[in-house]
């Protein structure tokens, strides 16, 4: 096994040593271990939070969106790679009695609203179409780069939903739902357009685990905070706001989050233990049968940060084999790469009732008008015009 | 064959329908009245709930400090109400602007039909003063407003003294969602139409008033406030308005919640919980808090200064602060308390109440019957009277004994229609004649008789209603002759009567079930048994017995019962003749349809009855 260093300099600074005596044994030779190092695992992390529900009286849901976001900028996942979406604003909500603010634990000790939230989609934009626009990557032109998940196949996205759900469905914003098979169809568009290299789905609503269940796309592990038939439960309310401030599930997430550091090692399995029936009154579920990996060899900050591999060495690397050329077969030149692009979302020419542009070359009508006009007259030199009145 | 297309399977249920009529009809009205009276009993009635979503519970801080600087702004309030001698309009303005609020009056003046003794006024005019909080960062398109009367002598001080006290602690939050109105109205009821009238640019009834200068948006909620001793043991809810129309019942749940939450001891009709619904004192003590509802539900008088709000789909109810003897006594600030959290809850409302029952009977404040539960009591009174029709248009429909020959058949046609109008047209009149001539003439009779302008107005009334007793010996005489005995006259009249009872007992019992619920008690009897055949002193006793006029008699009597003040037969009889004035009174300033209704419609069926017994 090779010693990965996670993070920072300081801890690289540590282990200089301990590092220097494991290459000198010879331990493995780094050529190969750079072959690994490069070619496993994800190069960069995403995180799409969601909340969808609005009213004041579903405080808690923001608050549990907003101390996820919280959570995962602190692992180091940037706002340009966090989608955030709000479906109301609580923070400036006329009923907030401590506007600006967002607490998550009551008598006010936590502010997950912080000064430098950055909300990407915010109020009547959080709709279902908007949340799969987001995900399947088919967004207009128009939309500013912190509208888009612009994630590719060695990108570990974070999905965070948490609202009001039933069996097999999420409510958005009091006037839709979203269902548990277009989630799953979804998640098999990223699938296939490699949108992802590996994906956690989290969810904090009743009857969560439905929404997981019709997931067929590899590499998928999904948590949920209560199983089919169970209702989640919110946590603590706030008298002097006077709401519920978070849902029991997420509180105990985010506690269990704020143990964790960039350098930290605990893996998935810590996760599934979160919340058990005893706190949470529910029963929280996980899949995991999509998931190539093994749980336990999933760190946590494989999802909620963004930790750089780095990898110190003293010795230079000879990479030996030259780096070839790909050549011009001509066998291989025969294979056409078929050439994929989007149909045309809006097909402006068919609508104006234009002439669409023709993809053939067909031979001008002039052309072929003056060809008849040709084999019309060498049939009238040959057999004459008196033989009209026969043809006729 | 069908069971109604075959004449033999017809022949037999119309049969047994004519032989078991009376028996059905008696069983369904004992039916309907133990069906009324088992309402009250717990196991039947449903726990009260909240349903409004947005209001949640009762999970709210208060921290209302200032319950004893409200009572010295009261007294403050009460000095210059006497020196003013009226309502003191400059103090309450002043007092208002220092508090913050954007302070605003308005001025009314109506001139009542006739005097009203029991408030002693006739030319009455008034001001009423409101500020309005405006709520910090929303926009002005919601309301809420908290009232307090500012009544003559010494009442209602320290609710004007705690609302002006609430004001200045409201305007120090900043999480109002809604502007929050807060109105002193003079001679209350009149007052507050005027203001409502203003607010709504609405004018039935005929008041003159200034227009409003300041506005709010529209009204989600109101609460009235009449509290008059500096410490309670109790309060007290009341929900009856204005033709009997209730607030959604999610106010009512509001209020029992912030009760029990901060422990104050909450009342219904005056009556405290019970809770040993299995004995018969119990039981006995939940049906008259329900018949109490009822019989104020019935008089289609708002019982409170919310009582008018609800016609503009309002909800609204007034608490009523109380001062008995028990030991433990409750202060203005746990009043206070009680209130800002109610209106805390109230601005997290998002729609208008609409979640909860609108048409409900409270047995006790944690308990309700809905619709759904109480309707079937009127239903199976109704249903007497459609056995009753069916039975009359059987008979109708069978072939007389002897027969006529054609023209006479025509002629006995014609005879019958002519005959049942005459009846139908000149019970309406009468009834129209009671409707109007008592205002009308009120000047004439204190011309020729002793009395004073009200007295005049409610024993010409009676007089008309009396009179109208001596009809039938009178419109005989108008009868096309007919040389043929109509047999069958008085059974068309009856079938008319009878369905004509039946549609406007159940369009009232929609509306206000009570009302139509007692009107339905003495008049589907009388309905179902008279003819001309019955013994005619004793039916004519009866009947007078059952007419709206001593259904009222008799409802004073028993009011007065239930609230344990029973009273003589002389200070009843003064009572009675106060409250028809009272009545016809708040339809001319309120529009309250009560007395129209009864004039118009109710006593015309009943003297068609009467006709009907003196048919000859």
């Amino acid at each position: 096994h090779h010693q990965c260093v996670n993070g920072w300099m300081t801890g690289c600074v540590k282990r200089f040593g301990v590092l220097k005596r494991y290459t000198n044994t010879g331990h493995l030779p780094f050529k190969n271990s750079a072959g690994q190092f490069f070619s496993s695992g994800h190069t960069n992390n995403w995180a799409v939070l969601v909340c969808t529900s609005r009213f004041w009286f579903n405080y808690r849901h923001v608050a549990n969106t907003l101390s996820v976001y919280r959570s995962v900028k602190r692992l180091g996942i940037p706002d340009s790679h966090i989608v955030l979406m709000l479906a109301d604003d609580m923070a400036c909500n006329h009923r907030n009695p401590k506007p600006a603010t967002v607490f998550s634990h009551k008598n006010m000790e936590l502010n997950v609203y912080g000064d430098d939230v950055e909300v990407d989609y915010r109020g009547y934009e959080v709709t279902v179409e908007n949340f799969l626009r987001v995900l399947t990557g088919r967004l207009p032109p128009s939309t500013p780069r912190s509208k888009r998940l612009l994630s590719d196949d060695r990108s570990n996205i974070l999905i965070y939903l948490t609202g009001h759900g039933g069996n097999g469905f999420l409510k958005f914003q009091d006037s839709e739902e979203i269902s548990n098979v277009e989630l799953a169809d979804a998640f098999e568009q990223m699938w296939q357009k490699r949108r992802y290299n590996e994906l956690l789905f989290i969810i904090d609503t009743c009857q969560g685990a439905s929404m997981y269940e019709r997931f067929y796309s590899p590499n998928i592990m999904a948590l949920a905070s209560s199983q089919v038939g169970e209702d989640s439960l919110s946590h603590q309310p706030d008298l002097a706001i006077g709401v519920h401030l978070m849902d029991r599930y997420t509180f105990y997430m985010l506690e269990f989050l704020e143990d964790i550091h960039p350098a930290s090692k605990t893996n998935m399995n810590d996760l599934f233990k979160v919340c058990p029936k005893s706190q949470c009154v529910s029963t929280p579920g996980h899949r995991t049968d999509l998931f190539l990996r093994d749980p336990g060899s999933v760190l946590i900050t494989d999802f909620f940060g963004s930790v750089r591999k780095v990898e110190l060495t003293m010795d230079a690397i000879n990479l030996t084999d030259p780096i070839k050329q790909m050549e011009e077969n001509p066998v291989n030149g025969e294979e056409q790469k078929e050439v994929y692009s989007y149909a045309d979302q809006l097909p402006v020419s068919e609508i104006i009732h234009q002439k669409p542009k023709q993809k053939d070359w067909h031979p001008p009508d002039g052309f072929i008008l003056g060809l008849w006009t040709l084999i019309l007259l060498v049939f009238f030199k040959t057999y004459g015009i008196k033989h009209l009145k026969h043809i006729f | 064959m069908g069971l109604l297309s075959d004449p033999n399977r017809r022949r037999a249920l119309i049969s047994m329908l004519t032989r078991l009529n009376a028996p059905i009809c008696v069983v369904c009205y004992f039916a309907g009245v133990a069906w009324f009276m088992g309402l009250a009993f717990e196991p039947f009635t449903l726990r009260t709930y909240m349903s409004e979503n947005a209001m949640g519970s009762t999970m709210v801080e208060e921290r209302f400090p200032a319950g004893e600087r409200a009572l010295a702004t009261g007294r403050e309030f009460a000095a210059h109400k006497k020196k003013v001698g009226g309502m003191p309009v400059d103090w309450l303005v002043k007092n208002m602007q220092d508090r913050g609020l954007e302070v605003f009056t308005q001025s009314f003046s109506r001139t009542l039909p006739f005097p009203d003794e029991n408030k002693e006024r006739y030319i009455v005019k008034g001001t009423n003063v409101y500020g309005i909080l405006r709520a910090p960062r929303a926009p002005r398109t919601e309301a809420l407003v908290l009232s307090a009367p500012c009544s003559p002598g010494d009442s209602n001080n320290q609710a004007v003294g705690l609302l002006l006290g609430l004001a200045q602690y409201f305007r120090n939050q900043i999480y109002w969602a809604k502007d929050i109105i807060f109105l002193v109205n003079e001679h209350d009821l009149i007052g507050m139409q005027a203001w409502l009238e203003g607010y709504h640019h609405t004018n039935t009834t005929g008041m003159s008033w200034s227009p409003l200068q300041g506005r709010g948006g529209s009204i989600q909620a109101a609460l009235s406030l009449e509290l008059s001793s500096d410490v309670i043991t109790s309060l007290d809810l009341v929900l009856e308005g204005l033709n009997g129309q209730l607030p959604n019942l999610d106010l009512a749940n509001l209020f029992y919640a912030f009760c029990q939450k901060i422990g104050v001891l909450c009342t219904i009709q005056g009556k405290l919980q019970r809770n040993d619904w299995d004995s018969v004192s119990g039981y006995s003590h939940a049906v008259q808090t329900m018949m109490l509802m009822v019989m104020k539900q019935a008089s289609g008088r708002p019982w409170g200064d919310h009582g008018l709000f609800l016609r503009y789909h309002i909800e609204a109810a007034t608490i009523k602060g109380v001062n008995s003897f028990r030991q433990y006594k409750t202060d203005a600030t746990t009043i206070g308390r009680l209130l800002e959290g109610m209106y805390r809850k109230l601005n997290n409302l998002l729609e208008r109440l609409h979640q909860s029952y609108f048409f409900y009977l409270m047995p006790s404040l944690s308990h309700f019957v809905s619709i759904g539960y109480y309707m079937p009591a009127f239903g199976l009174l109704a249903v007497i009277l459609l056995l009753r029709a069916l039975d009359l248009w059987v008979q109708l429909n069978t072939p007389p004994s002897t027969t006529e020959d054609g023209v006479a058949d025509i002629d006995q046609v014609r005879h019958t229609l002519l005959s049942v109008l005459t009846p139908l047209v000149i019970s309406h009149l009468t009834g129209v004649a009671l409707y109007a001539l008592p205002i009308r003439f009120q000047e004439t009779a204190v011309e020729h008789f002793p009395v004073s302008e009200t007295e005049a107005v409610v024993l010409t009334a009676i007089a008309i209603y009396t009179a109208g007793l001596a009809l039938p010996h009178n419109t005989h005489r108008y009868y096309i002759m007919s040389a043929v005995p109509d047999v069958r006259g008085w059974r068309v009249l009856k079938l008319i009567a009878v369905l004509y009872l039946a549609v406007l007992l159940g369009c009232t019992a929609l509306i206000n079930f009570s009302l139509g619920f007692i009107l339905a008690l003495t008049l589907v009897p009388l309905a179902a048994f008279v003819t001309p055949h019955v013994p005619k002193v004793l039916s004519a006793f009866i009947l007078v017995i059952l007419s709206p006029a001593c259904t009222l008699l008799f409802s004073v009597f028993f009011f007065q019962e239930l609230q344990e003040m029973p009273v003589s037969f002389q200070d009843g009889w003064l009572l009675y003749l106060s409250v028809i004035s009272q009545g016809i009174l708040d339809h001319s300033l309120y529009g309250s349809l009560v007395y129209p209704l009864i004039a118009l419609l109710v006593y015309p069926c009943w003297l068609l009855f009467w006709n009907i017994l003196f048919w000859k």
